[in-house]
């Protein structure tokens, strides 16, 4: 089997050339102005108001968001597993599908249901109860990314779920454990590597977006990502761009550090 | 027990419709007559203004193109990488799969920036090779997290057996190890075609002008207000995907039965 260690060259060579050097360019440019000088500025440009309160904002949004997931994801993995439906690429497919529709269009339908005008607004309308447009508010941003990232953590938290030996579980009710203690005694503990990969494939996405706040927030939410994505598109400073993007790659290292103590094994389970 | 059922029902069931309600909502409204939010009466006309649409079909076979192009290859590169991985043992092999886990971490707006420029700094021009390297790189790690656990599960027995009996080494891997894999393969070129066709964000940085995929196309047309033409165009592609899983997983459970 030795002789077949130098099939992992290619593969070593394509991440040198495409995530490391990428990775070493932002960084030099993240420290260069633009007459080429070393300068530190564009690091402590997330001081300035406007950026920090983006960045502020982009936290605050991505942890709700994380936690709702969460919430709403456990039961259902729960639930799916009871069901018995097995590994199989059911479930799966059911979160992929979505998928396969437009990423932006679906958010866009979204826009469809919640505006003025829209769908939600006639139905409540014809009920008797007012509605006042989410379009704009940081619920709107929210509602987005639970939408688009929620299967990201159902389908961990269901795979480690199913792979859970049984015996234990059984074990934990036979020596007189009720089914609350059960849960937070043994499925719990046991499920934070599910938990792990899970809020980390939310987090992250959710903490960078630019493009649902772009859909959703009416262009009065600025979030971290719109500002570095103003920065490539409009202002085209590739600099101020690359220094906050090193600011923002400090707090996505900083929070994996953070949640990578509680995997044990150190090992996840995406999908 | 019954009533613990009957919520778990429901709970599933408003999860589902949270997921497919703005699905169902770009269905129904590619049958509108008009354009906007409110339904007036049923119509075929976004289908038939569709395949009039030379820039829609155009970003549809740049977007088909390049998913189909870079899952290829990621398959490929993944696969041989898998193999490479699997006789590396201890520090270089936790090194590698950390490595691997750099374009998962990263966040899309960081590699589709960091790709960005790299591609200017060594002068690639904006165009399909750069957005189909980029889709290459964000595919590799979907394809490897999908082939190396079927890999670790494999018998290594039987291929050395086939090796001690004569086979060449390629003759093995063609005849053992190959079909062994070849679940591990599919869901991973499923899995990164699916990525690469929904992509946006890691397209949109290194796509050159002039270049249009769905999303980006879609992109550029929200401040417009979208025109019903893509939701019929997305409608065919959700309808054809789920008649092709209805008819791929028909057979497989008969089998399954036997």
């Amino acid at each position: 089997m030795n002789k077949k260690k130098w099939l992992s060259t290619p593969y070593l060579v394509w991440m040198i050339a495409f995530t490391i050097i990428p990775l070493l360019l932002i960084g030099y440019y993240g420290f260069t102005g633009r007459d080429g000088s070393f300068t530190i500025e564009n690091i402590t440009a997330i001081f300035s108001p406007a950026h920090s309160k983006a960045l502020l904002k982009s936290l605050y949004l991505s942890l709700l968001c994380t936690i709702v997931c969460l919430i709403l994801a456990y039961p259902v993995a729960l639930i799916l597993k009871n069901k018995n439906v097995g590994q199989g690429g059911f479930v799966i497919m059911i979160f992929i599908l979505p998928m396969w529709m437009n990423f932006l269009l679906r958010t866009y339908a979204w826009l469809n249901l919640l505006d003025d005008g829209g769908i939600i607004e006639r139905f409540c309308e014809s009920i008797g109860i007012s509605y006042t447009s989410i379009i704009g508010t940081d619920i709107a941003i929210i509602l987005g990314m639970v939408y688009n990232f929620l299967p990201f953590m159902i389908l961990p938290l269901f795979n480690v779920l199913t792979k859970m030996d049984q015996h234990v579980i059984n074990a934990a009710s036979d020596l007189g454990a009720n089914a609350f203690q059960t849960f937070t005694k043994v499925v719990l503990p046991l499920s934070l590597p599910g938990i792990v990969s899970g809020v980390t494939m939310v987090f992250v996405p959710s903490l960078t977006t630019f493009v649902i706040s772009d859909l959703l927030g009416a262009r009065k939410v600025m979030l971290i990502g719109n500002i570095i994505e103003q920065e490539f598109s409009i202002a085209d400073n590739r600099h101020l761009g690359s220094g906050l993007s090193l600011v923002l790659m400090i707090f996505i290292l900083a929070s994996m550090a953070l949640i990578h103590r509680y995997d044990k094994n150190g090992e996840g389970s995406s999908l | 027990m019954k009533l613990k059922r009957f919520f778990s029902q429901i709970y599933l069931t408003l999860i589902f419709i949270f997921l497919y309600a703005p699905i169902a909502v770009l269905i129904v409204f590619s049958f509108n007559s008009e354009k906007g939010s409110r339904f007036n009466h049923f119509s075929l006309r976004w289908y038939q203004e569709l395949f009039q649409s030379e820039m829609i079909l155009d970003a549809l076979w740049n977007t088909l193109f390049i998913a189909v192009t870079s899952a290829f290859f990621a398959t490929i590169i993944g696969l041989i990488s898998c193999l490479g991985i699997s006789a590396l043992k201890g520090k270089p092999k936790a090194v590698y799969m950390s490595l691997n886990n750099i374009p998962m971490l990263n966040s899309e707006l960081v590699t589709g920036l960091s790709l960005m420029l790299v591609f200017a700094a060594f002068g690639l021009t904006a165009g399909y090779p750069t957005i189909l390297i980029a889709h290459i790189t964000f595919n590799i790690p979907y394809v490897i997290l999908s082939i190396m656990p079927r890999l670790l599960q494999t018998n290594k027995s039987t291929y050395e057996a086939a090796i001690d009996l004569g086979a060449s080494p390629m003759y093995a891997f063609y005849k053992i190890l190959l079909p062994e894999l070849m679940p591990g393969i599919f869901s991973g070129f499923l899995l990164a075609f699916t990525m690469s066709l929904d992509d946006f964000i890691i397209t949109y940085f290194t796509r050159g002008a002039g270049i249009n995929t769905l999303s980006t196309l879609i992109y550029s047309e929200v401040r417009k207000g979208i025109k019903p033409t893509i939701n019929a165009l997305s409608t065919i592609m959700f309808v054809s995907v789920l008649l092709l899983l209805f008819f791929v997983n028909r057979p497989k459970k008969d089998s399954t039965k036997q």
